[in-house]
């Protein structure tokens, strides 16, 4: 069916490719997505499949004294119930890992780091009854007093890594004998990334020495060798399949405990085993952006530039490993500034240990240095835009380099035309409409752009569809989208002659679906790839048109012909700071009665280099802005400190946006390519997309009540 | 189509307990349950005659339509509706996300109206006609609202999309889709992480000003 064509305001997906002048590719898997048929982990109908169900302690700190399995067992369908006590010891933890730290070993003593920490898997023939069986286990435990509390232990903080040293560049502290002084704390707390799909993994082993399984991972080759190195196995004897992955925002950036559960659980009843996390087990089985306390103090002169900048961050980790992130970066890099230093330390807890979420610590570091930034131009009564405009730096100021490409203030520019700021007033809560404050605001985001290696197969087939095959993952983002998208125009042929083949270990490696690299370097394989296919068409051509590929696969009585291509960076790159860039605009009615707050528009504006995909890069910009609103309006994962156990592990009460919540967001791209970074000009996404929209939303906030609020979430109470 | 299949399950395992059920059906029955089960299977417990009784309570027939598919099953009372689909019937494209009827990943059709087949046990539905995302099209053509979730991109990693697209289409049927705002309240069972809801909206927007049949 033909679907009419109706002029939406807000809607700018439908405009065309700029680089191919053609209408934006649609998503390549979309069909396969709409019509359900597109398969993720938990979906493959495998034969003689049984299920898990976990068990979590229910204390916090302490010794497993007895677990009784008994009743568990005796229930109708449970073929087995592992615990420490009976469960095979998986080789890989064994002695080679002399380490005192590292990833949690499942049923691997009695030892219990936190709340929730999985103490058995209760394997049965149905899904129901091993959910039953896992209530009937019980365990007893000798308890000892836990720490879940970071802002209580901040003294505690440690430097745990080389590169956590403190940071200085020219003085410390020069912040304090400026004329002009800013100088606050900022809190944000756990946030759960809550992909939509439950982490789930089917392990089946075809051999003694050789598995497969169906998991949700951002990276089949990582898998692989995590599931290889943990069960002593060759890694081409594991099969890691994942061409769908239902989210993940760096929650399946790394093989979890349960993962290796369920391929030992597999060993154990010589059956298939599907586990699929709950909701609940989300909260303490993948990951969190961790709860982080942070100070930033910055010092200006009249003219509105920086002499100082002071930022200090505290985060957490779990007690057995620990997890640091870069939340003080952005504060190293993001302004031209003579005198900045910076101090980043970790306090352990009965947690468990955090991961990567979208944006990681840079979206952290954002929140305080953009509100910072907020509230050193009222401070210094100076526009935030021009703030940040009077501070660009030109080159990147931790070493001097140039940057390969920087194109913000562009990026300002369309933003703050988008989102009308010239109604915006300088001093704040001054604008009330229809009995709600209106406010303003912005702030800015930095990731750097990376290309590591990757290597594609491109194949043109007898019937003239190409076939682009390489073992990154696409988690949403859009990455065979882009693919079709480079291979279109090398090729010049129509997307719908294209066949994207990805998220299988077998296939030729690419790096895990993360940090946003992979349109650069995935891109710039398929991009090296199909001009290698490209010039190989052309030497058989003789008289024949080049591109005529099916006649020249006949003419040469070939069914195929392909190439192999690994792509990576040159050492050119060395001379340069390579970065993406964006800044987010939010506009926000805040009730002054009620202290509610809701998104009015929010504008987004990245400088991504060359955009690949106009219509998921859109969507990815959009997403991410969206993310961001959850971290700075309601996401907070609440631990009860008494008990040390969250007491909001579900969606009733850990609250994410749903559509009543979000207005139209827009996204705008610079669209400038990057031609340093690797040949297809484009640079990462994923992250600038949530970085610094937290402090855009406070400072929208601040704009509209005069309300500072240095605390995520944003809930009503602290504006009352 | 009219297209019987009997699904054949496992027998029930017998002999693998030796008091779980019947201290179950004890303790449901005295504590909670007294009401819903009936005096002899109360009095069978307490003579320890329940074995073969919960045997029997293990399985119930439930007949259902999916799809325009008729389908004979035998099931657990406790066995939700989305994982007698997902499980028994391979019918994955409807989704698991919550299990707690807080994320909307699971809706469907019963008898035309969207429920959160986490929250409806398969029991509940005996004799009624469910639609899933697998029933949406017709052969190769796609409803159109599949096509407008494509073209408007309001989706990315795919997972929540086959609960949204059930639940955009009862929202134009239900005529709750007249405007943006509405569209958004009654689309906000349906949590989509990713965050595509302007693009979702925008499809539900012209499928409903299209005037197409839903």
């Amino acid at each position: 069916m033909k679907v009419k064509e109706t002029a939406i305001p807000g809607n700018h997906n439908l405009m065309p490719d700029d680089r191919t002048g053609k209408s934006a590719l649609s998503r390549v898997d979309g069909r396969l997505k709409v019509t359900g048929k597109a398969k993720y982990s938990a979906e493959y109908n495998v034969k003689d499949l049984v299920y898990g169900v976990m068990v979590g302690s229910s204390v916090t700190k302490g010794t497993i004294k007895s677990i009784d399995t008994k009743k568990a067992e005796n229930a109708p369908g449970v073929l087995s119930v592992l615990t420490y006590l009976n469960a095979p010891k998986i080789p890989g933890y064994q002695a080679d890992n002399p380490s005192p730290k590292g990833p949690l070993k499942i049923f691997y003593n009695n030892q219990v780091y936190f709340n929730g920490q999985p103490i058995a898997l209760v394997v049965a023939d149905t899904f129901e009854r091993a959910l039953f069986a896992s209530t009937l286990v019980t365990a007893t435990y000798d308890t000892e007093a836990h720490q879940t509390n970071l802002l209580t232990n901040l003294d505690k903080g440690v430097s745990t890594r080389r590169e956590d040293k403190d940071f200085v560049k020219g003085q410390a502290n020069a912040w304090q004998s400026a004329p002009v002084k800013v100088d606050a704390e900022y809190i944000i707390p756990t946030e759960v990334h809550n992909p939509m799909e439950l982490h789930a993994i089917i392990a089946r082993w075809d051999a003694g020495d050789k598995v497969s399984v169906y998991t949700k991972t951002q990276g089949v080759k990582s898998s692989q060798r995590s599931i290889a190195q943990a069960f002593k196995l060759p890694p081409d004897n594991v099969q890691v399949t994942a061409p769908f992955v239902g989210g993940a925002f760096g929650s399946a950036l790394r093989t979890w405990p349960h993962e290796i559960a369920a391929v030992l659980a597999s060993k154990v009843v010589g059956k298939p085993v599907k586990l699929v996390l709950s909701r609940a087990d989300m909260f303490t089985s993948v990951g969190y952006r961790p709860f982080t306390w942070q100070k930033v103090s910055l010092g200006a002169g009249a003219d509105g530039k920086l002499t100082g900048i002071t930022h200090e961050a505290t985060g957490q980790s779990s007690v057995y490993e620990d997890f640091t992130e870069g939340v003080v970066n952005i504060s190293q890099l993001m302004y031209a500034c003579p005198n900045i230093n910076t101090r980043y330390r970790l306090v352990s807890l009965n947690v468990n240990t955090p991961t990567p979420m979208r944006g990681p610590g840079e979206a952290t570091g954002a929140f305080a240095l953009e509100s910072a930034m907020d509230e050193l131009s009222y401070a210094l009564n100076i526009d935030p835009i021009e703030l940040r405009m009077r501070n660009y730096a030109e080159t990147d100021p931790s070493n001097n380099k140039p940057y390969s490409s920087k194109f913000l203030a562009e990026a300002y520019k369309i933003g703050a035309e988008k989102i009308g700021w010239t109604e915006r007033s300088q001093k704040p809560g001054t604008i009330l409409q229809n009995g709600w404050h209106i406010g303003y605001g912005m702030a800015a985001g930095m990731f750097g752009a990376h290309r590591s290696s990757s290597t594609v197969t491109a194949k043109m087939q007898a019937d003239g569809t190409l076939v682009l095959q390489t073992a990154v993952t696409d988690i949403g983002p859009g990455t065979g989208t882009a693919m079709a998208s480079v291979a279109t125009g090398v090729m010049d042929i129509p997307a719908d002659k294209i066949k994207i083949v990805l998220g299988d270990s077998s296939l030729p490696p690419s790096p895990t679906q993360g940090g946003s690299q992979i349109a650069a370097t995935v891109g710039s394989a398929v991009h090296d790839a199909c001009t290698e296919l490209k010039e190989k068409f052309k030497s058989m051509a003789g008289n024949t048109d080049p591109a005529d590929y099916i006649k020249i696969l006949k003419q040469q009585g070939l069914d195929h012909l392909e190439v192999t291509t690994t792509s990576k960076s040159g050492p050119e790159q060395g001379k340069y700071s390579m970065y993406s860039w964006s800044v987010h605009f939010m506009r926000v009615l805040v009730h002054p009665a009620t202290g509610v707050v809701k998104i009015d528009k929010a504008i987004s504006v990245a400088d991504a280099g060359q955009i690949l995909s106009p219509k998921t890069a859109r969507s990815q910009m959009i997403g991410g802005t969206i993310m961001g609103i959850g971290m700075a309006l309601m996401e907070e994962a609440v631990i009860d400190h008494r008990y040390g156990r969250l007491v909001n592990n579900n969606f009733a009460d850990y609250h994410v946006p749903v559509q009543a919540d979000i207005p139209q967001v827009e996204a705008y791209f610079v669209n400038k390519a990057d031609n340093i970074l690797n040949p297809i000009g484009a640079k990462g996404m994923g992250e600038i997309a949530t970085i610094g929209v937290a402090a855009a939303v406070a400072n929208a906030v601040y704009n509209a009540t005069g309300k500072r609020v240095r605390e995520l979430p944003i809930t009503p109470d602290k504006l009352l | 189509m009219e297209d019987e299949r009997a699904h054949i399950l496992p027998e029930a395992d017998s002999g693998t307990s030796e008091n779980s059920r019947r201290n179950f059906l004890k303790q449901s029955t005295l504590l909670t349950a007294i009401a819903l089960t009936p005096a002899t299977a109360v009095k069978a417990a307490e003579a320890h005659v329940d074995e073969k009784i919960a045997g029997a309570f293990e399985k119930m027939p439930v007949k259902l339509e999916v799809n325009g598919i008729n389908h004979s099953l035998s099931v657990e009372p406790r066995a939700t509706l989305l994982d007698i689909l997902r499980e028994q019937l391979d019918l994955t494209g409807t989704k698991k996300g919550c299990d707690h009827g807080q994320c909307g990943a699971c809706t469907v059709h019963v008898d035309g109206r969207r429920v959160n087949s986490c929250l409806t046990l398969g029991v509940m539905v005996n004799g009624k006609k469910i639609t899933t995302i697998e029933g949406l099209a017709k052969g190769d053509e796609l409803h159109p609202m599949q096509e407008a979730f494509i073209k408007h991109d309001g989706f990315q990693c795919g997972y929540c999309t086959p609960g949204q697209i059930m639940s955009a289409v009862a929202c134009i049927r239900e005529g709750h889709a007249n405007s943006e705002m509405e569209i958004r309240e009654y689309m906000s069972g349906n949590i989509c992480r990713c965050g595509a809801y302007p693009n979702i909206v925008n499809a539900i927007q012209e499928v409903k000003e299209g005037g197409f049949k839903v």
